[in-house]
């Protein structure tokens, strides 16, 4: 309908070898913009010092710092216990998987056993989290395109998933539910039952959603061919969950390092080839749909009887042996780690939380932001999924 | 993994091996780098999971760890090496690794500001990532005393001086409820 020509390349600055331009800010011919940090299209407390010729970007800077709590730092100051309130706040829509990574390393270190049937319902909780987590995002990537509605719809699943979660934990957002030695309780009477109609609504949402989006003419037009991720930058940028899984390499650690439960349950990784991003929105959202399989799994596994919680010491007065681990797990946005190191007393002496937005939101954005247009942004950032609290926790 | 720890010890004098808790390998400052070009190059470690660094005041010196993750064989090994801690205002210094992976100048950079860490020709390494104009001790550093920190910069927050919760409820509580009955 519009026939818009080809841009003249010949007002454009060189492009050189190593990728950048000569960026001449006193020629009159660039603007500098500020996207962010009070931006929808942002994913959180962070800002994009773009340089744009036109509408086209030519750098771009990201810019964190609006969120630092230094957690890493308080954590060293408290007994292990007493660091859970912190944890589950690194990473605000998915508390769970800190809570989980921050667990398991203390009990290698410690040499805890954690109960079978503990194991199971930290399979469900984490799966959980990834169904919320991908139910907001789909929302805020219908919304970076201006499609409102659909997040309108998916927060309404999502409230249905946190129903769930304050039944069994108490909390709709921050659960702290996963402790050392196993899980903080049982079951509720009955929740099985309730979960399984839970995810009835979800699923039925999910489908409508699959209607509107992503068989709409406007995603696809602004979304098949944008922003492409090669797949030869996946190992070379640390790039990991869905956004390496689009480039059609099957990475995911629930899959390739079982953790708790996932070697028991039937999967596949949901894998893509055109790496743009509705194939990264496609991968995300087929995992959402193979998350709600694996939460029937799940649901159908837990042993009705057993303990939910090992023996452990008076967590008040509980030191762990001097050491060193990494754990890690598969968040909804890639590999997710906690690399803790203790020295034989009561306090870590030093906790460094692995978030994968750490590359995707510093060093991948600002490599694929270049030469893509300023409308754009928005929605190659909700593409990455990126959250700043886990790059500078 | 154990053949990749026996190839590195032929090539690099390794002082320390562990593999209770996953593999970690212990090296000297001056071969750190060239050990984790060997390992990216060689024995196909390509994926940088982190860079970061642990303060032992205790020692004077810091511990740098570079996690790695060989995609091929799905596992970690952890490289060590021990720097001298420095006395702030001055800097430690180690050999920048950000020609080997982009996102090791994320890493570089925060060391920088966290630790006190310099790495010379890591690009945009003396740019605040997250803290600006900070002039104090890097607050990493086991000697930066948050809770003096606070206190010094901000303002103590009333109410927080009772230690005796029994006498505040009576003092403060009683009183307010027959208030509210008259």
């Amino acid at each position: 309908m519009f026939d818009y020509g080809e841009k003249n390349r010949e007002l454009f600055p060189e492009t050189k070898s190593d990728g950048t331009v000569d960026i001449d800010l006193s020629s009159g011919k660039f603007t500098k913009l500020w996207h962010g940090p009070n931006h929808p299209g942002i994913t959180g407390n962070m800002s994009l010092e773009l340089t744009l010729l036109g509408d086209e970007i030519m750098e771009s800077k990201t810019h964190v710092g609006y969120l630092h709590r230094g957690f890493e730092k308080l954590m060293e100051r408290r007994r292990f216990i007493n660091n859970f309130p912190l944890v589950c706040r690194v990473c605000v829509p998915e508390p769970d998987f800190n809570e989980y990574c921050y667990a398991a390393a203390l009990e290698e270190l410690a040499g805890i056993e954690v109960p079978e049937k503990a194991q199971w319902i930290r399979t469900l909780i984490l799966e959980m989290a990834r169904l919320q987590s991908y139910l907001m995002w789909i929302g805020g990537q219908a919304g970076s395109f201006g499609m409102g509605m659909v997040g309108q719809w998916t927060l309404w699943a999502r409230d249905r998933v946190l129903q769930m979660f304050e039944e069994l934990t108490g909390g709709r957002i921050y659960h702290i539910f996963i402790l050392p030695g196993g899980v903080r309780n049982n079951l509720t009477e009955g929740f099985k039952g309730r979960m399984l109609e839970t995810l009835a609504d979800v699923n039925s949402i999910l489908d409508d959603v699959e209607r509107v989006l992503f068989n709409n003419a406007v995603f696809k037009k602004r979304a098949v061919g944008i922003a492409v991720i090669h797949p030869e930058w996946v190992d070379e940028y640390g790039i990991t969950g869905p956004n390496a899984r689009a480039a059609g390499i099957p990475k995911d650690v629930r899959k390739d390092n079982p953790y708790v439960k996932y070697g028991e349950l039937d999967f596949e990784p949901v894998t893509g080839t055109d790496s743009d991003i509705y194939t990264r929105a496609r991968v995300r959202f087929d995992d959402c749909r193979m998350t709600t399989g694996l939460i029937r799994q799940i649901l159908d596994r837990i042993p009705e009887k057993g303990e939910f919680k090992a023996k452990m010491p008076s967590m008040l007065h509980w030191k762990i042996p001097a050491g060193e681990t990494y754990k890690k797990a598969e968040c909804t946005r890639g590999e997710y780690g906690y690399y803790i190191v203790t020295d034989g007393s009561g306090y870590p002496a030093r906790v460094n939380v692995r978030g994968p937005s750490y590359t995707h939101a510093v060093t991948l954005a600002e490599k694929m932001l270049v030469n893509t247009n300023l409308a754009d942004v928005a929605g190659t950032l909700v593409s990455l999924h990126t959250y700043p609290p886990e790059v500078e926790r | 993994m154990e053949k990749v720890i026996e190839n590195v010890q032929k090539k690099f004098s390794l002082s320390e091996v562990t593999s209770a808790h996953g593999y970690f390998i212990t090296c000297e400052k001056k071969d750190a780098v060239s050990l984790v070009t060997y390992l990216k190059n060689v024995e196909g470690f390509k994926h940088l999971v982190l860079i970061t660094a642990v303060d032992w005041i205790k020692d004077n010196k810091f511990q740098l760890t570079y996690l790695l993750n060989n995609p091929q064989m799905k596992k970690e090994l952890g490289v060590r090496t021990y720097i001298e801690r420095s006395v702030w205002p001055e800097e430690s210094v180690m050999d920048s690794a950000h020609h080997l992976w982009p996102a090791a100048k994320t890493y570089q950079r925060e060391l920088h500001e966290m630790f006190g860490i310099d790495f010379p020709d890591s690009p945009e390494v003396n740019e605040p990532l997250i803290l600006e104009y900070w002039d104090d001790i890097p607050p990493y550093r086991k000697d930066f005393d948050t809770k003096q920190y606070s206190e010094d910069t901000y303002f103590p927050r009333e109410g927080r001086e009772t230690d005796d919760p029994a006498t505040y409820m009576k003092e403060m509580l009683y009183p307010f409820e027959g208030e509210k009955n008259v």
